[in-house]
């Protein structure tokens, strides 16, 4: 009998070009390539330097997010919103896509949006791939069983023209969520409080893999939430071995296989898990049904406390540092926190069933006097659904701005941002000091926390709201 | 990438753990489509008060700083984002190498892909650099040593890889590109095609 093997070694191994030695790394083929136009311009001009091709153009996938205006865009002038500098970036990639030969995936194509958003929603994103991206957020494609991580240009330069990377194999961490969650509880939830468990560097060089009753439980868009935010542990990724949810998700996506290849994959994904008896270099193991919503106090993700819970006294200079910055006190629960805006979206966020947990608790009600409220799709896609099921009139309605498919607050590239000194109860991943804007504090939280909050003006439960 | 054998500096110290990229480089200065001139922008929000002033009581703006091209900062040093800005900047501001106990690893492979050493150090000697800021350090990449002021020499563990391109300055694209036959012989060969 072969030695038990875990599902990141799996796909590892399914990929190795050339094994790893102790004086060169292995070379990793790399399935899809997602681009986009911040983390690629470098790469595009070592390749024009050198005069290289992108070797697989249709193992590539582009489009525009980052950079992008929420309002509007059919002219060069609707770029400018967000500043010169943003709009040649977007106009240098949809050169650097023609004369590399890509199909851009740019304004009004329908499927234009995030690239952990698109990636799955086309199908594209599929169990055992192996997948990069100029993002650390990669890790979201992990929630389908492939291995994701975020790379660098230089990287991104490696792909575009070999469609390998030279790779040391990662270490695994096992993080079993047992137990179910709560009523009023969700993923965002329950990834914070694992990046609370592990800390912000528990992750470091290793790989995650999400396992135990809790994790099965959860649908795809999900699981995508708790992947996404594994480099918030410092993981460079995290995985979730594929199931009939994962299957049930991919069939009938435009980019999935058709027909006889549609059945091989179904049965080669189906045995894409973590043998019994496999060994992992670490391992953590999380109660789910002693959770409550969480929400962020300090100036990184593993800062993190139970919405009634009191924030923690400061024990180095660094955590002081957090808690002078975030102007917060300890001992008293951040729902004595007042909110200037609320952001709902992002690739941790920014997805269907994100904007209805949202629009469920703005139904019927407004938002609070002087508080700004930006909901904005993960995708095209995500818009449109939304739109037909009427969030976006649920959403105005309560006074919230609906508005173009991008990146948005969570990066502040494009013009979205909070004012200094403003605190923001956003969807998104990072509360970085100065992410959302210079002197911006943020605060992380699910959909619904952040609904909530905008609807009572301060850091809310959800539970009320239900 | 120009060959890296030996740096010899003063260092600095930014003793606050868990420093992530977005402080080394805010995302507003990233709508920039070439690598230059991104070191005026390093820890902007840090070196400049919100009126657009030097901040005078930032490390890095103190007079012992001028000239340092060793960073010392706290533990978990470069986490968040993938941006290769972050190195870009560094380098471009001046700094050669970068120390800690705990080094974020997308920060520390793109570090080490442009020529800016980045050592992870055990708790004590990062102890005793925090405590000595502007002690004159020297750190060689061929024996993987951090030689203190009194003599003292310190290992530190460098992937064998990682160090070789740094000392011939080799760029790992074309070494990737040498192994063009073996992917397309992986290509041809998979049972399954994505
Ligand atoms: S939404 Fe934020 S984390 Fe996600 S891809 Fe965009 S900038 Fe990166």
């Amino acid at each position: 009998m072969s030695t038990p093997t875990t599902l990141f070694e799996k796909v590892w191994t399914d990929h190795v070009v050339v094994e790893e030695t102790m004086a060169t790394p292995a070379v990793l083929y790399i399935d899809l390539h997602i681009v986009h136009e911040v983390t690629t311009p470098q790469a595009f001009s070592v390749l024009r330097s050198q005069g290289l091709p992108v070797r697989r153009p249709d193992l590539t996938l582009a489009t525009l997010d980052h950079s992008t205006p929420t309002t509007p865009v059919s002219t060069f002038k609707d770029l400018l919103v967000a500043g010169e500098g943003a709009a040649n970036q977007v106009r240098q990639m949809e050169q650097n896509c023609e004369d590399f030969g890509l199909d851009l995936l740019g304004f009004g194509s329908g499927s234009r949006g995030i690239v952990h958003v698109i990636g799955p929603e086309l199908g594209a994103t599929q169990p055992g791939k192996t997948i990069v991206c100029g993002d650390s957020h990669s890790s979201t494609h992990g929630a389908f069983g492939a291995l994701a991580f975020g790379i660098g240009t230089t990287e991104v330069g490696h792909v575009l023209a070999t469609q390998c990377l030279l790779q040391r194999k990662p270490k695994t961490l096992a993080i079993n969520v047992d137990g179910a969650l709560p009523p009023g509880v969700t993923a965002k939830d329950l990834i914070l409080a694992v990046i609370g468990k592990i800390g912000v560097d528990g992750g470091t060089g290793h790989v995650i893999e999400y396992r135990g009753d809790a994790i099965r439980a959860l649908d795809m868009e999900a699981r995508m939430t708790i992947c996404n935010m594994s480099i918030e542990g410092g993981a460079r990724a995290g995985m979730i071995a594929p199931d009939d949810t994962t299957i049930e998700y991919l069939q009938g996506r435009p980019r999935v296989p058709q027909g006889a290849e549609w059945e091989a994959g179904v049965a080669r994904w189906q045995g894409l898990r973590t043998d019994d008896g496999a060994r992992f270099d670490k391992s953590v193991t999380i109660n789910a049904s002693k959770l409550t919503p969480m929400v962020t106090f300090g100036t990184n993700p593993g800062m993190v406390v139970g919405i009634d819970e009191p924030v923690p006294d400061a024990t180095d200079a660094s955590f002081r540092k957090a808690l002078d910055y975030m102007q917060v006190e300890p001992g008293k629960p951040m729902t004595e926190a007042a909110v200037d805006i609320v952001f709902v979206g992002s690739c941790t966020n920014g997805r269907l069933s994100d904007i209805e947990e949202a629009a469920r608790v703005l139904e019927g009600r407004k938002i609070a006097p002087g508080v700004r409220m930006l909901v904005v799709p993960g995708s095209e896609q995500v818009k449109a659904a939304a739109e037909a099921r009427g969030l976006d009139k649920v959403i105005i309605a309560a006074g919230a701005e609906w508005r173009e498919a991008g990146c948005s607050m969570c990066i502040g590239m494009n013009g979205d941002i909070a004012q200094p000194g403003q605190l923001s109860v956003s969807t998104s991943n990072r509360n970085f000091e100065g992410r959302q804007g210079i002197g911006a504090r943020t605060v992380l939280a699910s959909p619904a926390t952040a609904a909530a909050s905008a609807v009572a003006g301060h850091v809310a439960d959800p539970r009320s709201y239900a | 990438m120009n060959p890296v054998t030996t740096i010899r500096s003063r260092t600095v110290a930014l003793p606050t753990r868990d420093i992530d990229t977005d402080q080394i480089i805010a995302a507003r200065f990233l709508t920039t489509t070439s690598k230059d001139g991104l070191g005026k922008n390093a820890f902007f929000d840090l070196r400049y008060n919100k009126d657009g002033s030097l901040n005078e009581d930032f490390v890095l703006n103190r007079p012992a700083a001028e000239g340092c091209r060793i960073l010392v900062a706290g533990n978990n040093f470069g986490c968040g984002s993938s941006r290769e800005h972050a190195p870009w900047a560094l380098l471009d501001y001046g700094f050669e190498a970068v120390i800690s106990t705990e080094i974020a690893d997308i920060f520390r492979s793109n570090s080490l892909k442009n020529g800016l050493v980045a050592i992870v150090v055990d708790v004590e000697t990062h102890r005793w650099l925090l405590d000595n800021p502007g002690a004159e350090i020297t750190i060689d990449v061929e024996s993987t040593t951090i030689t203190l002021p009194d003599g003292s020499a310190i290992e530190f563990a460098m992937d064998g890889f990682a160090r070789h391109c740094l000392l011939e300055g080799i760029d790992q694209l074309g070494f990737l590109s040498k192994q063009q036959e073996r992917i397309e012989m992986f290509e041809e060969a998979r049972s399954w095609k994505p």
